[in-house]
């Protein structure tokens, strides 16, 4: 780029004059890089702070206050049934568009009679996708879809119905315990191209601030929330 | 007038209240410096009104005119600096002498604790009342329904809320009804409302609109700029309420013509 | 766009006299006011919260070059390109270039104050590309040829009737018979027409919320979906961000987020909140394969060094104009510029200079509403109160008033002569206006009068009373 050069040591200049200092000061440069590799929480909301049952209890509440759908299973061998249930029952397409992820691409999908699946991000045609949650916050409601080959991130805003898994045991109380997970699989100071946080269907309320739901991304969603507690 | 706390035994002296009189209440309703003298005697304080003030020096310092602004701060710093407690009928100009006298004189090495000190000692009279002076009741009647509005600087700087309720709950027949959005601002703003008057009205008429829904025959507040500013729409609009500082009310001394019904002063 | 700040008060009076804007207006009141303070009372650590929002901005702010380059370094290293602008025009620039190489016919975008700051659209627009808003709220604002009227409800000035009658002039390939009767209706119509361009769009443009230095990722929050369409179909996602959106950590972003919902619309969480780092991974099947961040100073960089570094803490809710009762009046359009309400009175000044928005700090009763509700506890009427300081240093406020405060002051530091000029003032106005007990009109005082009666003065003033019944207390 022609300017960014100059521009960037110009701003840099700026902004060092405007706080006073030289950008060599080892105390600053400890203080920011301790800060990073440390990463501490700051304060956690004492509802995230809760044991698993109630952390289950809670994200079930926010969820449904969010407009979505939550349908406990006892163990992934119930997701394609659930799957195929869902979309009957709301009289939607049988087929289901989902990434390459194992935990769902094994699952005996032959068990669930008429329901066509495609593997593979999702396509403008595509009705309904499922994806599955790499984590949750109790606290508001809130999913953690990692983009990738398993849960390609198109299958979460494109087709009208998002159907998403979520292990009991994936659920935390706060977003920084999902993230620490999250650090845990995939090491420091990285992450996947893109990190969803989702709290329900999508939404609006730019008209006279009426609210109105699926504005651009899925219209419905439903959680299959897997395992016994 | 009780009392929750034990009353000062003789051998303690009565505190000495320094009555900042505020510019508005000196000039516009001097009956509301006086009824703010009854309560606080009745408190058990011992009133003082010092000569040397003028003014809280809101006007020169919300117009940017910070020179002025800090040469009054300073003026009244030294005439109420000796008093126990300095006392003004209106949140708004207490908030000035408690929350803003330190900030305007902070890089003022001769001044600056000063103002601090000043600050700790400031109240606007309903809260130093109720909070300081532990007032739970007053002796005092009004048989009607009033409605309260909540300033701005009072509440948002003060924490003034429930002291004037409370006071109010102890007025022999007389029965508060809350208005809608009692703390939104009436649009008085001080110079503001000169400044922007197409603005200030359209927020002193949805005050109004709130006054009016409420059907209480008097309106009262612990700010004479928001009263004159809520008398005179509700005069221009002819609307039946009657306006007035609280402390009219508590003081038993709501007998003089309301704000904006003339006056009895010097015509006897 | 070309400000129009300096003309507030035309501007107001417009306003105020637009009946249909004063319709929408009530829906602010209503809408977003009751939702916060319900958010607020259902997490008792809000409070708390803010403090350490605030102070974390405060850190990044004080640490603010050392973030930035760490901030480059993570973006750098997961293929993404960083560009630096220090200005509105080299900001537009860059991005049209980037739009030129990437062969772009359509864009989307994303809602992003800071594109409306540098004026964007009309840029790229000149050069023959597409440009699309996607946020519903900035496309109703767009095909009006209008500029957003609050920072997080950009349309919240119109009324279903005025967008009916917009889709039907701008969607002229669906069929006219068609009703448009209901909101749901309306959105469904926005859904179908953008869809269409989030698939043909070659470069999708979005603001970020936040920056991340620990992994360099930007983050945006969305309840629609938009902004992640616009950047997970196109070839080339471009973010457009200011210096002052970093954050050191993921666990600094999340205090933030916890308050920013909850400030803004009342939600306990955006429906969507995105995290992107650089471009497509090697088996990505989806996301774009060029990842670009354009990241503005225009003036951030020197206000850091003044007394309105606060103002940089801001974090984009509009909780101060959904609360605030000269917003409520005359809505957002008056304040001339992008940024409207409180925030505007305060960084429009700092940005385009007080000479030509000198009104917007003065506009403010400082009934203190916004700092109440702030969930960064910017203190703005403190900071509209050291513009006012400025303009007046200056002599940029108009001579009339600063004449008069002078004036007042002259009295007001002369106790004495203060008291003898207004014992007589007083006694002449008592004299004209006891009968009637209020003025209809005064000279002088026009500005009061236009509107309300001024209250006559009881007649004396209670230093001249007071003195007397001290006398006489003492004669007793």
């Amino acid at each position: 780029m022609t300017y960014t050069e100059d521009s960037r040591n110009k701003i840099m200049n700026t902004i060092r004059s405007s706080l006073g200092v030289s950008g060599d000061e080892a105390e600053r440069i400890t203080r920011t890089s301790i800060r990073l590799d440390q990463h501490k929480p700051n304060l956690i909301p004492e509802r995230a702070r809760k044991t698993q049952l109630e952390n289950i209890a809670l994200f079930r509440n926010m969820m449904e206050s969010q407009s979505a759908t939550v349908v406990e299973l006892k163990g992934m061998d119930d997701v394609p049934g659930a799957v195929a249930g869902y979309l009957r029952d709301n009289n939607l397409a049988a087929e289901i568009r989902m990434g390459s992820d194992p935990i769902l691409t094994e699952l005996t999908w032959s068990a669930a009679l008429a329901l066509e699946t495609k593997i593979g991000k999702a396509v403008p045609q595509d009705s309904a996708a499922l994806s599955r949650a790499f984590g949750a916050a109790a606290e508001t409601g809130t999913l953690f879809l990692l983009s990738g080959v398993d849960n390609p991130t198109t299958l979460n805003f494109l087709p009208e119905t998002h159907i998403v898994v979520l292990r009991k045991v994936d659920i935390a109380g706060s977003y920084e315990e999902v993230w620490e997970q999250l650090r845990e699989v995939q090491g420091q100071r990285t992450m996947p191209r893109t990190v969803n946080l989702i709290s329900g269907p999508s939404r609006t309320a730019d008209i006279e601030q009426t609210i109105i739901m699926g504005a651009h991304g899925p219209r419905r969603m439903c959680i299959l929330l897997v395992g016994t507690t | 007038m009780q009392s929750e706390q034990t009353q000062p035994r003789d051998e303690q002296r009565k505190p000495r209240v320094g009555l900042f009189v505020t510019c508005l209440v000196d000039l516009f309703r001097p009956s509301v410096g006086f009824a703010a003298i009854k309560l606080l005697e009745q408190a058990g304080c011992e009133v003082h009104v010092p000569e040397a003030q003028t003014c809280c020096g809101q006007p020169a310092y919300n117009s940017g005119d910070r020179t002025n602004a800090q040469s009054i701060a300073k003026q009244v710093i030294a005439a109420f600096e000796t008093y126990d407690y300095v006392v003004a009928p209106s949140g708004s100009c207490a908030g000035m002498l408690r929350k803003h006298f330190p900030a305007l004189l902070d890089n003022d090495r001769d001044w600056s604790e000063r103002a601090v000190r000043l600050a700790g000692k400031v109240h606007e009279l309903i809260s130093f009342l109720v909070d300081v002076r532990g007032i739970t009741k007053v002796d005092a009647r009004y048989y009607g329904t009033v409605t309260y509005h909540d300033s701005c600087s009072g509440l948002r700087e003060l924490g003034i809320k429930n002291q004037p309720r409370d006071l109010l709950a102890s007025v022999d027949g007389l029965k508060l009804k809350e208005m809608p959005n009692a703390e939104i601002c009436c649009g008085f703003g001080g110079t503001f409302s000169v400044k922007y008057p197409d603005i200030s009205d359209a927020m002193v008429e949805k005050k109004t609109d709130s006054i009016e829904e409420t059907k209480a025959d008097l309106l009262l507040a612990g700010d004479l700029g928001c009263l004159m500013n809520m008398a005179g729409k509700i005069k221009r609009q002819g609307t039946p309420v009657a306006v007035r500082h609280i402390a009219e009310v508590l003081a038993d001394m709501a007998d003089d013509p309301a704000i904006g019904d003339g006056s009895t002063i010097g015509r006897q | 766009m070309e400000p129009t700040s300096h003309a507030f008060k035309d501007n107001v009076r417009k306003a105020l006299n637009d009946d249909q804007l004063q319709r929408a207006l009530g829906n602010v009141k209503t809408g977003f006011i009751d939702k916060r303070a319900k958010a607020r009372a259902a997490l008792p650590e809000f409070d708390q919260l803010r403090d350490q929002a605030r102070d974390i901005k405060d850190h990044s702010l004080a640490h603010l070059d050392l973030y930035l380059e760490e901030y480059e370094r993570k973006v750098t290293y997961s293929g993404g390109h960083v560009h630096w602008a220090a200005t509105a025009a080299e900001a537009r620039e860059i991005i049209l270039d980037l739009c030129t190489r990437a062969g772009a016919k359509t864009v989307t975008k994303g809602k992003s104050m800071v594109a409306e700051e540098i004026a964007l659209n009309d840029h790229l627009e000149a050069q023959g590309i597409e440009v699309v808003e996607t946020d519903l709220g900035e496309y109703l604002i767009q095909i009006r040829g209008e500029t957003p009227s609050h920072i997080i409800a950009p349309a919240v000035h119109l009324n279903k009737e005025q967008i009916e009658q917009d889709f039907r002039k701008t969607h002229t390939d669906l069929p006219e018979d068609r009703s448009l009767d209901r909101p749901e209706q309306l959105v469904n119509e926005a859904r179908t027409v953008l869809r269409d361009k989030f698939i043909a769009a070659d470069v999708g443009i979005t603001g970020a919320n936040l920056l991340i230095a620990e992994t360099g990722s930007s983050v945006i929050v969305t309840n629609e979906g938009n902004g992640d369409l616009t950047q997970i179909l196109p070839r080339v996602h471009i973010v457009i961000a200011t210096i002052e959106k970093i954050v050191p950590t993921r666990e600094d972003a999340m205090t933030i987020l916890r308050v920013l919902a909850r400030s803004a619309t009342g939600q306990e969480f955006t429906t969507y909140t995105t995290f992107s780092t650089g471009p497509k991974r090697p088996d990505d099947p989806d996301g774009p394969e060029e990842y670009h961040v354009v990241i503005l100073d225009n003036g951030r960089s020197e206000m850091l060094g003044t007394e309105f570094r606060e103002v940089l803490r801001c974090i984009r809710c509009g909780a101060c104009m959904n609360h605030c009762p000269v917003y409520h009046a005359i809505g957002g359009h008056a304040y001339g510029w992008v940024y409207p309400g409180p925030i505007g009175a305060v960084l429009t000044p700092s940005l385009i200079g007080v000479e030509k928005a000198g009104h917007l700090p003065n506009a403010s009763t400082f009934c203190g509403r916004c700092e109440a509700v702030c969930p960064m506890r910017i203190p703005l009427p403190k900071l509209m109160r050291k513009l006012r300081e400025r303009e007046f240093e200056k002599a940029a406020s108009p001579w009339q008033q600063r004449a008069g405060i002078k004036i007042w002051a002259f009295f007001a530091k002369r106790p004495r002569l203060y008291r003898r000029s207004t014992n007589i003032l007083i006694a002449i106005l008592a004299r004209f206006g006891r009968r009637r007990g209020t003025f209809r009109y005064l000279p002088f005082a026009g500005g009061w009068t236009k509107y309300r009666e001024l209250p006559a003065p009881q007649g004396r003033t209670f230093h001249q009373l007071w003195r007397e019944q001290r006398n006489e207390r003492v004669h007793k």
